[in-house]
Order: C-alpha cells, then structure tokens, then sequence
C-alpha cells in the first residue's frame, strides 16, 4: 500500500513529542512507500499508535492534523484508520481544546455525594461543559465513573504540558477553580480501606501491605514478604505453581469468575509460541475502585504476581494495560516496574532463575469496552477498542494472535498467597466453589464507604454493618451489586452471602465488587437513567443489538420518566430490547447492559412521582 | 480433475440444521451450512468476499451448547454441531436487528434481499416512536465519544443527515448507513488496500470517515467504486445514478445489463454495464467473476464517457 498523508506537517513540539515513543531517532524523510519489507515493519509499529497518541495528547493537549499526519509518517499506519482509532477514545481530542480539562464524574456513585450540585455550579461559573475558559486556557467536561467512588465527587483533570495529570476526590468548587487557573492538583493524603486504620485485622490478606508498607519501596515491599512468592514458584517449577492455583480453586475476579488455573493450564500448553500475559488493570465498571486501590497501595504485587504468570506459562513479555484515568496507579507501577527491572527482577534473567520476563505498561484512554479481554487486545495492537468473537479465546488466539492469560488485577494478587500458602490452604478460606477472600468496594449511603476484604460467604448485611450501616440511620432502598452491568436488589436479599453461587441464586451476580448502597430518600430514576447513559456512551458501536439497543433502552426510560402513559407498551420493548442485546450482541457490554434497568424496573425503583 | 473429483477428496462435517443432517465441507461456516439446507438466512455485513465481521448479528443462530446466539456467518462448522434456524429466539433476535436499523437509518434503498427479509420478520420501523429530525452536515462527524446529549423520548433517534456530494463521482448519503463495514474491508484490505476510510467514532456516532472528516479528493481514495460495489443499502453511490435519481430519471425496469470485458488492460475484467435509454448509468462487476470478485479499478468503473461521445458527433 501507498500511504498517502495528510498535507498538513507538524509543529516542532508535536514531533518531538511522537519521537519520544521511539528507542531509535527519527527516519529519514521520503520512506513513505511500504515495500514488502516494510509491510512486516507496518505490522510491529502499529502497537505504538495508542502511545504515540497519548504522547501528543499529553504534550500539546490535543492531536492536531499534523500531529496525526506525524504518526503515520512514523508508525506506516493509513491516516484514516488513525483517525478512527484517535476518535475512539474520550481522553483523546481531535478538536482543539484548552491545555487545563477537568473531567468531573457525574455516574452514579458520585450523584449520591453531590455530583450534580458540583455540575450546576461548574456550568454556572464557566458555561456548559467543552465551554473554554476566558483565557482559553481551561475547560470542563463531565465524566463517567472514575473509580474514586468511596470518596466522591471525584475529578480527573488532564493537563497538558510537563504539569502532572492527578485526580481529587471529594472534589469541590475551589479545588477546580485552581487547578484550571494554574494551580498543580492537590494530592491530599486519603485513606480508602476502613479496615487498615485502627486495629488492623489479621486476617486481611490482600490488604495486607495497604497503608503499613511504602508503594514506593521494593526493599519495604520486600521486608514484607515481597517476592517470596516469585521464590517458591522458582523452587516447584511452572508445572506445580499451575497445580497450585489450580487446586486454589481461584476464579476470577474482573466478573466472568472463569477458573484461573484452567486458563493458565491452556495457555502453558498452547503449541505456538510466544505467549503472552496480559494484567487487565483497565477497570472502569461504575462502582468499581478495587484494583485502583490495589495499584496505587501494592504495586510491587502486581509486577511480582505477573512475572510468576510469565514464568507459569512460558511468557517472556508482560503487558499491564491500565485505564487512563488513574494517573497515580499509573505513577506508581511504573515506578515499581523500573525498580524492579534495577533490581534484576525483571529482565533477561529474572531473579538469577534463569528466564526472561518483562513488562510494558500502556494506558488506556477513556473506553469501558476496553476492559473486555478481546477490545484490550485490539486497543494494545493499536487498533479500535473493538471486541472479537469468541471462539478462539485468548488461550488459544489472544494478544497480537497468540495464546495469551488474561487476568485481572485482584485476581494476580491473590496469587501471591496461594503460593506461599498453598493452593488447599487457600481453598480453606470462602465457600465450597468460591474460594479466598474478596475484595468488596462499598460505596453509597453506607456510613464508611471504602474498600472491604472479606471472606467468600460474608452475607451483604454483615458488609453493610462493617461499613459502619445506612447513612444518618435512614433505611436501605436498594444495593446495586456487581456495577452497572451487575443488578439493583432488594433489601429482602441481606442474607445473601456474598459468593458467585450466592449471588447467582437470587438473580444477581457478584460482578466486580461492587456493593452500591441506596437510601430510601434517593432518586432512583435518576440513577437507572445514568446507567442507561452510561451503556449508550460506551457501546463500542460495532454491532446493532448494543449500538443501537442501548439508544432506545435509553430512550424508553426517558419516555417511561416524563409521561409513563403507556408504561405497559415501554415495559415490554425494554424486555425485547434486553432480550436481542443479550443474546445476539458481541460482548458482555451488550450482554449485560440492560441487567440494571431490568432489575429497577422488577423491583419498581422507576415508578413513583413524576419529576413535574 | 474435474471439480466433482476435488470435491469427493475434502473431508466433510455432518452438522445438523433445523433437524436435518447437512454435509459441509472442513471449513465452512454454520452460515454455509444453513444455505445447503435451503434455509433462508438473513445477512447483512456479509458477503462471500470479504471477511466476516460479524457485526449485524442479524444471521444469529441458536447452537446447542452455546449460552447466547452465535453469528452463522463467522462461526466453523464443527462436526456435530446442532443448530435451530427458526425458534422463537432466533426469530426475535432477528426481527429486532431489523427494527433497530430500520428504526435509524434510511432502508428506502436497501437491497431487495432485506426487503424481503423486513416483510418475513414482520419489522415494525414505527414501535419505538417517531424519527428524530436530520441533524446538521457535520454534526455527527464532529461529536466525541463518551458523551452525548439526553434524549427526551419523543422521537426515537436515527443517523439522518445531509448528503455528502464533494465530487462527480460518489455520492455518499450516510443517512442510509448501516455501517456493515463492507465498504472499510472493500477500501483496506479485502480488495483495494487504499485505506481511505475507516470507522470513526464510538457507539451511536460510529461513523464511515476519513481522516478528520476531509473530502473523499483531498483523502487517499482512488475512486474505485469498490466501497460503492458492495454497499447494501445505497449510502454509496455513483453521482450519475444519484442525480437520475434526484430528477426522477432512473429507471430500473428499462435498464438493460449487458456483460463485456473492460477495454483498458489486459486482466480481462468483467463489467456489468446497466444502460438505460441507450446510455451507460453505473457499471458493476459480478461478484463471481474469478479475476475481479466484484471490484474493480476507477478505468472500468468510470472511463466509459467516450462511448456515449460518439453518438453525439
């Protein structure tokens, strides 16, 4: 193919910020033409476009036509289809926009601590959201969930140039202000597990080195247990570290609750070569914090639990691949990352144990649909963040087409003790067929929201009463469990214990962790209508059931809220809507996105006066 | 040896369809098998040229053994696999994949096939409400991805908008899009490998675009008119039989096709010239013709004017 580019070149600052992605400097001018040799070289650069968007994005705050033109001049990418993958994501501009953005969460968890409020002011002072400030310099934007959901109303705010991109949360009107007139964002120490503080519990496992040991410190991390794990899977072998999180019984914990040990199994046995590991650490289910939490306060466990991934399978190169809105996880794997390949725990010879493992970490941009397994794959190679059909699966045809184990961040984290434990030990702990404990993200009208490790079997009640009960004694409403794909139930449920099984049996399912709490005061409509808005922003867009079906889902709980005249005829075009998009849509974005309207509309939190 | 012959030394799957045992030869897919057994099966995004991208979903069949409904255009054939073409799920799925479409975008031109197959499923365009007006030229290629504006659930929303006329040459009306991909694969790397367009956007706004939403001539498009050979929906179109159209001059019935070999080169491509009162108004390719598969290059597709000029002298 002939790459025929843009006529537009770019500034100085832009090509020295795509130059930054590569090792090597830059090509000489004129290689535009793709020989057969070159073809190979369009195939190994396309995986930095993401990168090279970001670095642009980053430096000049936007991606400019000639910034665009600049990347495919560099990675041989067609500028359509990097069009197509810039205008994928919502971190990334195509238009120019002021350097300063504050992204301010208004999803579900931040509505219940004055997220609108915070909006309404925010439109007063400087116009509707994308309105750039007097001096250009600043602008706004609404967001969905940011995963700061235990101490909300949470902001991103994105700065371009050499300021530090941060997050602040519980967010108000003068910490905004300041940032978008100059101001570096504040980072205010925040504590988001109840459990750490005071007496800490002994039993906390996953929990255990949060806020008692440096994220910044391998030799804290180490003084710690740190890297024992890596040890004793160098002592048994990859064939027995297998064994033992097979009989861990440990699933996994990003929602689908597949058993890890089955997925490692295939992937340590797949005949080509070479594997990969992927870390899925792009959490974005409204609701969900837990693996922010666990980046931010126990990077080293993230690394060390891949690197033993890497060594299970026979994988030589790890990716972690973190949502991009969390910019102090980020900071601080990356900082774990370096130090650790220092330290010669990654590398060439990792551990002096003879193998090779290594890991790129590369950020998302702002896409939910990337935290499903196939559009992450897609979204590293530099693709659109479109989901693949499965079959194959990842085991078998995974990141750039080779067999790949996918994992969740609290899932890699568990393994860590099965491994110094032992898988039966850790099967002791939870229930027959949930094993371990669980890492549960509370977050709504609770009197201590934050992050909660439990043993598999805690009943929703038990949790509720650890997270201090109902806010200002007020009576539950409802609990979302499992996020926005998960299902609104009743308080009826409290005694459910907390397990796949258990959850599964009134209808529900444990999902990501999410345990939302409502009061009876809350504005239900509101949030099953945020949900439905939600779905409709993030549908990748591919196929019709979810691309359109999440438009008139949305659209009928509009119609149902304003005149509810018909509610019967609505009622039952969501029911058909529900039924396409969960049996013909291509993901579990489509499979799942009417679960919550669903359930709200089962238990009768949309009926009730109307707003007029 | 005869092509009889060849086919005897393929191994063959037995899968079951509707009840009935289909032979399907190693590689085919449960969309191959459905047409050997005659049944019906709608498709959209498909076409025996390009790879599957399975995004309509309007082809789903019921597979024992799987949770949801599997795409039959993408998915192998494995031996003993069982597959319902007809139940009640299926036919929901399908009907309602109609309706979504038929719901926001345009099918006035849509292909005979998807007019028989609305009629079949009995697809009510009208159930989620009145279509929301046409938005502005640029509206849609100019919105971001995570954000939108809340609906207020008078209208049911659609892809309406103006026109694209740029050229002599295309048209392209993404009013009519069903964005089935057909023309992106057609542009990149099923045929033409040119890569002028491709899917911009996210969800409802996925869009068919170039870079930065450029004119068609100011891209990397060559002109072919390969998007156009194989758009279902008449979103692409040639100018010529746009503008009939819009004077009320194009006239199907009276178009005679007549099959020749392109003049240009010596590849030998077919050409399908439609010729209405005696003048050529678009010319196509057969999709079976095993040099061109359909496509073809911008000489076949448009260098036909000197023929008309000799009759004016």
């Amino acid at each position: 193919m002939d790459l025929k580019l843009l006529p537009v070149e770019a500034s100085e600052v832009e090509r020295a910020a795509v130059a930054t992605i590569f090792d090597h400097p830059p090509d000489a001018p004129g290689t535009d033409r793709v020989t057969r040799e070159g073809l190979q070289e369009v195939r190994a650069r396309r995986h930095l476009l993401l990168p090279a968007l970001h670095a642009v994005q980053k430096q000049v705050g936007w991606v400019s036509q000639g910034a665009l033109n600049e990347i495919c001049r560099r990675l041989l990418v067609p500028p359509a289809e990097a069009y197509g993958v810039a205008t994928f994501y919502a971190l990334l501009s195509t238009t120019m926009r002021p350097p300063r953005v504050a992204h301010v969460c208004d999803d579900i968890a931040c509505k219940l601590q004055g997220a609108d409020e915070l909006c309404a002011t925010l439109e007063c002072r400087f116009g509707p959201p994308g309105t750039p400030s007097a001096n250009g310099q600043a602008t706004w934007h609404r967001s969905p969930c940011l995963g700061l959901c235990e101490r909300g109303p949470a902001v991103l705010f994105q700065l371009a140039g050499d300021a530090m991109d941060g997050t602040v949360a519980p967010a108000e009107v003068a910490d905004i202000e300041n940032v978008l007139n100059g101001a570096t964002v504040p980072m205010p120490p925040a504590i988001s597990t109840p459990q750490t503080t005071g007496t800490r519990d002994p039993a906390l496992c996953l929990l255990r080195r949060v806020e008692a040991c440096d994220p910044a410190s391998l030799v804290a991390y180490q003084a710690a247990d740190g890297y024992s794990a890596l040890r004793r899977a160098l002592e048994i072998g990859p064939a027995e570290v297998i064994a033992e999180v097979s009989e861990s019984k440990l699933q996994g914990r990003g929602g689908a609750a597949f058993p890890t040990g089955r997925k490692w199994d295939a992937v340590a046995k797949a005949p080509a070569t070479p594997h990969y590991v992927v870390c899925n650490a792009d959490e974005s289910e409204p609701g969900t914090f837990k693996d922010r939490v666990l980046m931010e306060e126990d990077p080293f466990a993230i690394v060390e639990s891949m690197t033993i991934a890497g060594f299970a399978v026979g994988a030589e190169q790890g990716y972690l691949y973190v949502r991009g809105e969390y910019p102090l996880a980020t900071a601080r794997l990356e900082h774990a990352i370096r130090e650790c390949r220092s330290a010669g725990l990654l590398g060439p010879d990792v551990m002096d144990g003879g193998f090779c493992f290594d890991i790129d970490l590369r950020r998302g941009a702002g896409a939910y649909i990337c935290g499903e397994e196939t559009a992450l794959f897609s979204s590293i190679e530099g693709f659109r963040g479109e989901p693949r059909n499965k079959p194959p699966f990842p085991v078998e045809v995974g990141l750039f087409g080779q067999p790949t184990v996918i994992n969740n961040v609290e899932t890699l984290a568990n393994v860590l003790d099965i491994l110094l434990e032992g898988g039966p030990a850790f099967a002791g702990v939870g229930t027959e067929r949930s094993t371990g404990s669980k890492l549960l993200c509370v977050s709504g009208a609770v009197e201590r929201p934050g992050l909660y490790e439990v043993p598999f079997g805690t009943t929703l009640r038990t949790l509720l009463d650890l997270a201090g009960g109902i806010r200002g004694g007020k009576r539950l409403k409802t609990v979302l469990l499992g996020g926005a794909a998960g299902s609104f139930v009743s308080p009826t449920h409290l005694d459910t214990p907390l397990t796949f099984e258990g959850t599964q049996a009134i209808g529900a399912s444990l999902g990501s962790g999410v345990v939302m709490a409502f009061d009876e005061g809350t504005d239900m409509r509101g949030i099953v209508l945020r949900i439905a808005a939600f779905f409709r922003d993030e549908s990748c867009g591919q196929c019709v059931p979810c691309r359109v079906g999440t438009v008139r889902q949305e659209e009928l709980l509009q119609r149902l809220a304003r005149d509810g005249a018909r509610p019967s005829a609505e009622a039952q075009l969501l029911d058909e809507l529900a039924q396409v998009m969960r049996d013909a849509s291509i993901c579990g974005l489509g499979h799942t996105a009417a679960n919550a309207v669903q359930s709200a509309v089962a238990l009768g939190l949309f009926e009730g006066p109307t707003d007029e | 040896m005869s092509d009889e012959a060849k086919g005897q030394t393929l191994p063959l799957v037995e899968v079951t369809v509707d009840g009935e045992t289909v032979r399907a030869p190693e590689g085919a897919t449960l969309l191959d098998a459905c047409r050997a057994k005659g049944a019906d099966t709608p498709t959209l995004c498909y076409l025996e040229t390009l790879t599957p991208v399975n995004a309509c979903r309007v082809c789903v069949v019921e597979l024992e053994g799987s949770r949801t409904l599997v795409p039959s255009c993408s998915r192998a054939a494995h031996p003993g696999a069982v597959v319902h073409t007809d139940t009640p799920r299926v036919r929901h799925s399908r009907k309602l994949v109609l309706e979504l479409l038929a719901s926001s975008v345009d099918l006035s031109l849509a292909n005979g096939d998807m007019k028989r197959w609305m009629d079949y499923y009995e697809v009510d365009a009208e159930k989620f409400g009145p279509s929301s007006a046409s938005t502005a030229a640029g509206d849609r290629d100019g919105r971001r991805p995570g954000h939108h504006h809340a609906p207020d659930g008078k209208t049911a929303e659609t892809v309406a908008q103006p026109v694209k006329i740029h050229d002599e040459m295309y048209i392209r009306d993404y009013s009519k899009c069903i964005l089935c991909y057909k023309c992106v694969e057609a542009c990149g790397e099923d045929a033409q490998n040119t890569f002028a367009i491709a899917v911009a956007g996210r969800g409802f706004d996925a869009r068919i675009s170039t870079e930065f939403d450029r004119r068609l001539d100011d891209s990397a498009c060559v002109y072919c008119g390969n998007c156009i050979g194989v758009c279902p929906t008449g979103a692409l179109m040639f100018k010529s039989e746009y503008d009939r159209r819009e004077t009320g001059e194009w006239n199907e019935l009276q178009q005679r096709v007549t099959r020749t070999v392109c003049p240009y080169c010596g590849v030998g491509c077919n050409l399908d010239l439609h010729v209405q009162d005696n003048e050529i108004v678009k010319v196509m390719s057969p999709i079976d013709h095993s040099v061109t598969h359909g496509h073809l290059c911008i000489k076949g597709r448009f260098g036909w004017q000197f023929v008309q000029n000799r009759e004016e002298t």
